[in-house]
């Protein structure tokens, strides 16, 4: 087992890109992190750097304390699950998972034994003799897993291994793929796109954003403090409401003509822009509030997500159904508890208040 | 997935064929079946009447001394210049398909000789080659070789092996570097991280994903040397010293356009022609099997 540990780490592409930059991370052994990022953000580029599949041109990685920037894949002993799989189409499963151990010059007794225990974990006996092009995208996906574990690697490295699955199966797989990292004990780093997979499976979560760390830290901690705008629409879904507002001084805003009371410690000179953040789920009707005008109802079963506008501005709230029996056109008197509003600076996007009562 | 196309009549695809069958038929077939039918007639001195002659021109060359010379030359030829232009071609193609600066370049050139009119080809190595003139001959006869394919057979023989080798790679590399670029880059790095040197990599997972185009550009290759290099081979050698490099289609078209035994060459290609198609079809048969995963 190990730990990952990146130092100042940065890349720039033979044309001149520079995908990441000046980037720092430590994920503690036995730590699952997820890296968490629009598409082109560089989360797969850090990933591959921490392989060996991609020079690191700034900065060093380390794997146990031991710096790696100059070692091949191979001798990183790490194991990496591919989105495409990248299972050997030539090969049966059985091969696919043992040719990892035979290219190390593990006895064949051992190999097969090895194999048979990861195959039994994941539910793959039947299909040893198979090839890959006869299997399913979920299948596909549990032998790309075992070959990844036949290894007994330092660290596990996935690159949205679940994108190519449908809805059903990857909420399954993500619970299996979290059930085992926990089994094993294996350092991993998990990159996605999906919010709802990076809140979900992460012990340490990594907001990416155009090649540097927005924000790290447990998931729920991401989630009710986030630092900027950009982490706080990105983690949460539906994601939060971004209002433009504008500060009256002593903790006091204005939205659209409405005063609202944020902290008393917040201490803003009057005519400051802010942005303030309200997360749909946080938003109820209430006697005492303001009104917005419903434009739109969507039911998902047990919520509905209420799209309306307030005066200028766009927002959304979700409620229990059944809670608000709101259609379109309709106006609703709403408001959000002080400590669930969160602050941020109109120009830079940062939060202004370190932390919410909450 | 099916990708077949219903047409509501029989009119309209056999329309739509009928281009290619003809060019097919006139092209193709009815050269051969002149062929066939020729092989059964002997014309007199002047070409003017031919006769019906049953299987006589068989029999003239299957009791052909140099009949059975020209096919152990044919071997020798058609398996070197296979495996040659195959392995080297790979070889070129696995260099190419490295990100390096310059591979467009390098690519580029790769691709030229297969512009190169087979004749020129030939005659190109002749003159490098030639003993008294040759760049190449006089290199070879500092280092104190004899060096002399106008008199040596075995001399002449690598000359011509060398030649359309060369012709092949082009043609060759094309196919290999188009097979390589088409096996995903995630499966080496896979293959990488699951500790395959590069050496290795090459021959448990480029390789065998690359046999279907190996076995392609095979047959393809043989079928060139069968039929496709007497052009090469009359500019260099003209099939000398002492018939050492007349293979089978050589001897075809030296004894029917230069010797004028128009019957007895028909024979011949009749022959030829079955063996390519035997050939082929032994090759579809016991080689494809392995091939496909
Ligand atoms: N080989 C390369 N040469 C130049 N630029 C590259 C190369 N590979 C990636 N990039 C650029 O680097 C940036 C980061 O790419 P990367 O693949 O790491 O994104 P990502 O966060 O994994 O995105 P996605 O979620 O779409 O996979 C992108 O803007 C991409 O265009
Ligand atoms: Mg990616």
């Amino acid at each position: 087992m190990a730990d990952i540990r990146l130092d100042h780490v940065g890349k720039t592409y033979a044309g001149g890109f520079e995908a990441v930059r000046d980037l720092s991370l430590t994920v503690p052994d036995g730590c699952f992190c997820v890296l968490v990022g629009p598409s082109g953000c560089g989360k797969s580029t850090l990933l591959r750097m921490v392989a060996g599949l991609e020079t690191i041109t700034t900065g060093t990685v380390s794997l146990n304390a031991q710096v790696v920037n100059h070692l091949e894949p191979a001798q990183r002993d790490i194991a990496m699950v591919f989105q495409n799989y990248a299972l050997y189409p030539h090969m049966r499963v059985y091969d696919n998972m043992a040719y990892g151990l035979r290219n190390r010059g593990v006895p064949e007794a051992e190999i097969a034994s090895r194999v048979a225990h990861a195959a039994q974990i994941l539910d793959l006996e039947d299909l040893l003799t198979r090839k890959p092009r006869a299997l399913s995208g979920g299948q596909r996906q549990r032998v790309a897993m075992g070959r990844a574990i036949v290894r007994k690697p330092q660290v596990f490295l996935f690159d949205e291994p679940l994108s190519n699955l449908d809805a059903k199966l990857r909420v399954h797989m993500r619970v299996e793929i979290r059930k085992l990292q926990k089994a094993l004990g294996v350092t991993s780093l998990y990159v996605t796109h999906d919010q709802t997979e990076a809140m979900t499976m992460a012990d340490l979560l990594v907001v990416m954003n155009k090649g540097v760390i927005e924000q790290i830290g447990a998931p729920m901690e991401i989630y009710r403090t986030p630092m900027s705008v950009f982490v706080a629409t990105f983690i949460g879904s539906p994601p939060m409401n971004i209002l433009e507002a504008t500060s009256l001084g002593d903790g006091v805003v204005s939205i659209e003509g409405h005063r609202l009371l944020i902290d008393q410690a917040l201490s803003l000179p009057a005519g400051h822009k802010v942005k303030i953040g309200i997360r749909p789920e946080h938003l109820s009707v209430q006697a005492d509030g303001f009104t917005i005008h419903v434009e739109l109802v969507e039911s998902l079963g047990a919520h509905q997500i209420i799209h309306a506008t307030w005066g200028q501005q766009k927002l959304a709230m979700q409620v229990e159904t059944d809670r608000v029996p709101a259609q379109s056109g309709q106006a609703l008197v709403v408001g959000c508890a002080p400590q669930h509003l969160h602050v941020f600076d109109a120009q830079t996007g940062q939060r202004l208040l370190r932390d919410n009562a909450s | 997935m099916d990708k077949r196309v219903f047409f509501p009549s029989k009119t309209v695809p056999l329309l739509l064929l009928l281009p290619q069958l003809v060019i097919t038929l006139v092209f193709f077939y009815w050269p051969a079946v002149q062929a066939v039918v020729m092989s059964f007639q002997m014309e007199d001195a002047f070409g003017t009447t031919s006769e019906f002659v049953g299987f006589e021109n068989y029999t003239a060359v299957f009791t052909d001394p140099f009949y059975y010379r020209a096919m152990g030359v044919t071997a020798v030829f058609s398996t070197a210049v296979a495996f040659l232009s195959l392995s080297l071609s790979l070889l070129l193609a696995v260099m190419a398909d490295r990100d390096i600066k310059g591979a467009g370049l390098y690519r580029t050139l790769l691709i030229w000789p297969y512009a190169v009119a087979p004749a020129i080809a030939g005659v190109l190595w002749y003159f490098m080659f030639q003993p008294s003139l040759g760049l190449f001959a006089r290199m070879l006869r500092d280092w104190g070789i004899d060096w002399n394919p106008l008199l040596n057979g075995d001399h002449a023989m690598i000359l011509v092996v060398m030649a359309a080798t060369w012709k092949q790679i082009s043609y060759n590399f094309l196919f290999f570097l188009a097979g390589l670029q088409a096996i995903p880059k995630s499966l080496i790095e896979a293959a990488a991280i699951d500790g395959a040197r590069p050496f290795r990599r090459f021959w448990t997972i480029v390789f065998p994903l690359l046999s279907p185009t190996t076995f392609f550009l095979f047959v393809v290759n043989i079928v060139y040397v069968f039929f496709d290099t007497f052009g090469i081979i009359d500019a260099v050698t003209g099939g000398g010293p002492a018939k050492t490099t007349t293979t089978l289609v050589f001897k075809v078209y030296a004894d029917g356009r230069l010797g004028g035994d128009l019957g007895g060459s028909a024979a011949q290609s009749v022959v030829l022609m079955v063996m390519v198609i035997a050939l082929t079809a032994i090759q579809f048969r016991f080689i494809e099997r392995k091939v496909s995963y």
